[in-house]
């Protein structure tokens, strides 16, 4: 029996795929489950398994090579079976469509309407990039999800953002041991793993060359530009005094030899004060401002090809010790590019924090669908104003870009002072 | 509990119904002095005589037209057709007439007949004789079909078939016939339109009847061998439909594949397939897969007529299908 091996949609906003490696030859022995390759999406790579068995008779996309999901990149076979047709097929297919066309009219019938949405951060329902001046292009409206009955139905009953699940079935169907999956994954281990390695350096690029785009390039590229000229950006900056956060800090690392960031303790304020102010935690959908039930909490991490933005799922009832576990897990493996779709997916919130590199204060592009993006300075020692004198304090500037269509000045101020008033009051935090 | 052949359970239910009702006789080719063409009737002749056990002449439509004739005036006549190839030619009498006349003559005329004998594939007996009917007769309202798999199902179904009052087609299967298999020595029925679950299992549900039972059984058996258990659904009665155990299994499992001995387009399986995504529906975690014949008249060479049927390598394969491994 012949089966197609198509290049699998391995995340929801998957539209093509590079194959890092083959995982077997031509001429190998195949059966369902075996790895076939491993592919770069544009957010991680993983690996893509054979659903058929069979021998391994041709592949069609060489190790290095691009395809758009649903393509046909190889064929299993019986040993002497007839693959002609089926190539035949494939390359009148490939033919038709234009040359780096994404999603190609792939050659099976249960192609993938590969969505180009731009739904990385996945509410339950694929955010519709709303209204004039810039529409997507058509195919994005769709943003269609497959799955099976029972899967679409285990999710709804759990809550399971199905956008967020990535499908292991024929043409990426998501099926029921998907969801399961997704809900039994665990949190990191609060005994967080190895420490995270520095950043990777800057690659070093000879000036004047054309740098290929990669799948995270490209995704970064269309998603930001999307949110930047059709989400109407305001700014609303405010200072934070840390001296008692600094405090804490030190508390904390001294008596209990535990080391929590900043970061971490923005992330639990910042994850408290959207419980107090819904709209904050909100998506614009064209029709209806969908407010979210559940506060998930993306921290944006630099890789050697762009950034992600790793999830911590209900941070409002985490504490902020396994917070900090959780997002040294999370970043480490997102270096590594081992971030599982469900770990980068489905945030209501995003801190951007530039802080490591002693900056003072900037704006940051709301990651769409969600309203609001917090970018986040470095603390610094100043001069401050104390009972009028001048001493010395910890500051941190952080500034608040607001989606004028869901959040107003005013509710981005007292959202803010909320942020403050817990930072600034950080032993709250440890409840 | 005795062990006997599906042959003799047929035999004991035709022969403890014409005990017990004399309005019950049988008629057919070779029926009486010859015994049977598969011996199904052996010694009824002998015991109920040339009134109640009549040969006829080589007419299908003849014998099924005395059987429907002789049952609208209260008999309740068994006809036997040699093989259910040859049953086409009563087509008339059967869907014009037997299926009918309860509902046009407004409940006043009833036809308490049975036709019977054997359906689908034997061994290298070639296009001509080796159809499974099974999805012409269901498509039929007026008609109950019936389909043991099993010597048991058999002797208590054929009893059911025999007492009740519409006309009922009872399909049984030539390489059934010397099955063996466990039946009570005590007088027993089993009600028409009941399931029977043949196996237990969580994984998928496999639907199957008559022969094609075999075929899931052994399929389950090397499933299992890998860890996957099959539950095994036989309907045994296809029309009526018993639903109910079909859909309470595959809500169980999420995984449903029909297998039928028939041809694959419009077959019975069809039916099912359709039952059961539309109520099924959000408990299915893939597509109902069918097993069935090939679409072309059954070959007479031995390989291909073995490529033809569905053998258990191919269940298992439909349901590694449905289970996505």
């Amino acid at each position: 029996m012949i089966t197609r091996v198509v290049l699998a949609k391995l995340s929801p906003t998957m539209e093509e795929g590079t194959i890092v490696k083959w995982s077997k030859q031509e001429g190998d022995v195949v059966k369902v489950g075996d790895v076939l390759a491993e592919i770069e999406t544009d957010k991680a790579n993983m690996e893509m398994e054979a659903l058929g068995a069979g021998v391994l008779r041709k592949l069609l996309v060489p190790a290095g090579g691009k395809a758009p999901v649903g393509a046909l990149i190889g064929v299993i076979a019986d040993a002497g079976e007839d693959i002609a047709p089926t190539l035949a097929e494939a390359a009148k297919a490939a033919a038709a469509a234009p040359a780096p066309a994404p999603p190609a009219p792939a050659p099976v019938a249960s192609a993938a309407p590969a969505s180009p949405a731009p739904t990385a951060a996945a509410a339950p329902r694929a955010p519709i990039a709303a209204a004039p001046p810039a529409p997507p292009p058509a195919a994005a409206a769709s943003g269609r999800v497959k799955a099976s009955p029972l899967a679409r139905a285990i999710a709804s009953r759990s809550n399971v953002p199905l956008a967020a699940v990535a499908g292991s079935g024929p043409g990426g169907r998501i099926v029921k041991r998907d969801v399961e999956g997704y809900i039994a994954s665990p949190a990191p281990a609060r005994s967080a793993p190895a420490a995270a390695r520095p950043a990777a350096p800057v690659p070093t690029v000879v000036a004047g060359t054309a740098l290929p785009l990669s799948s995270m390039r490209r995704t970064i590229a269309k998603r930001l530009s999307e949110s930047a000229f059709t989400a109407p950006h305001f700014y609303v900056t405010v200072e934070i005094e840390m001296d008692a956060a600094v405090s804490l800090r030190e508390q904390l690392l001294r008596a209990e030899e535990v080391k929590v960031s900043f970061n971490d303790l923005l992330v639990k304020a910042c994850a408290k004060a959207l419980t107090r102010f819904p709209t904050v935690n909100a998506s614009w959908t064209g029709e209806t401002i969908q407010t979210h039930a559940e506060v998930h909490i993306g921290v944006a991490v630099s890789v050697p090809d762009g950034l992600i933005t790793p999830v911590v799922r209900n941070a409002d009832q985490k504490h902020v010790v396994d917070i900090a576990a959780e997002i040294k897990d999370l970043a480490a493996r997102a270096r590594d590019k081992k971030l599982k779709p469900e770990e980068f997916m489905g945030s209501t919130f995003t801190i951007s924090n530039l802080g490591m590199f002693d900056v003072t204060e900037f704006t940051a592009i709301i990651n769409p669908p969600e309203s609001c993006i917090l970018a986040v300075g470095a603390v610094r020692k100043q001069p401050v104003v104390k009972n009028d004198q001048l001493a010395v304090g910890h500051r941190m500037k952080v500034t608040l870009s607001s989606d004028h269509r869901v959040v107003d000045g005013a509710l981005a101020a007292q959202f803010l002072a909320e942020v403050r008033r817990l930072l600034e009051n950080p032993a709250s935090l440890l409840l | 509990m005795p062990v006997i052949t599906m042959r003799e359970a047929l035999n004991s239910a035709m022969r403890e119904e014409m005990r017990r009702d004399p309005s019950v006789f049988l008629l057919g080719e070779e029926v009486a002095e010859y015994q049977g063409a598969y011996k199904i009737t052996q010694g009824l002749f002998q015991e109920f005589g040339e009134w109640r056990v009549r040969d006829t002449p080589i007419a299908e439509e003849a014998i099924a037209g005395v059987a429907v004739g002789a049952a609208f005036v209260g008999m309740r006549p068994i006809a036997e057709m040699m093989t259910f190839n040859f049953s086409l030619l009563a087509l008339d009498q059967i869907v014009n007439h037997a299926a009918k006349y309860r509902y046009m003559s407004g409940g006043q005329i009833r036809c308490p007949m049975v036709m019977r004998g054997p359906s689908g594939a034997a061994a290298q007996v070639a296009a001509q004789h080796s159809q499974a009917f099974e999805s012409w007769f269901v498509h039929i309202p007026g008609l109950v079909v019936v389909m043991p798999s099993t010597p048991k199902d058999a002797k208590g179904l054929l009893k059911s078939a025999i007492r009740d009052d519409n006309p009922v087609i009872f399909m049984e299967n030539e390489v059934l016939y010397n099955l063996k298999g466990e039946v009570p020595e005590a007088e027993y029925t089993i009600p028409l339109g009941l399931g029977d679950v043949k196996r237990a299992g969580k994984d998928v549900t496999i639907v199957a009847w008559s022969r094609s039972v075999q075929y899931a059984l052994q399929a389950a058996e090397l499933l299992a061998k890998d860890g996957v258990e099959a539950e095994l659904v036989d309907p045994r009665t296809l029309r009526p439909l018993d639903e109910d155990v079909i859909f309470e299994s595959v809500r169980k499992t999420n995984r449903c594949v029909v297998v039928e001995e028939g041809w694959r387009y419009a077959g019975f399986g069809a039916e099912i397939a359709d039952r059961v995504q539309r109520e099924c529906f959000d408990e299915l975690d893939a597509p109902v897969i069918r097993v069935t014949a090939a679409d072309v008249p059954m070959p007479y060479s031995k390989m291909l007529e073995k490529a033809f049927l569905p053998q258990p390598e191919r269940v298992v394969e439909a349901v590694r299908q449905v289970l996505y491994r």
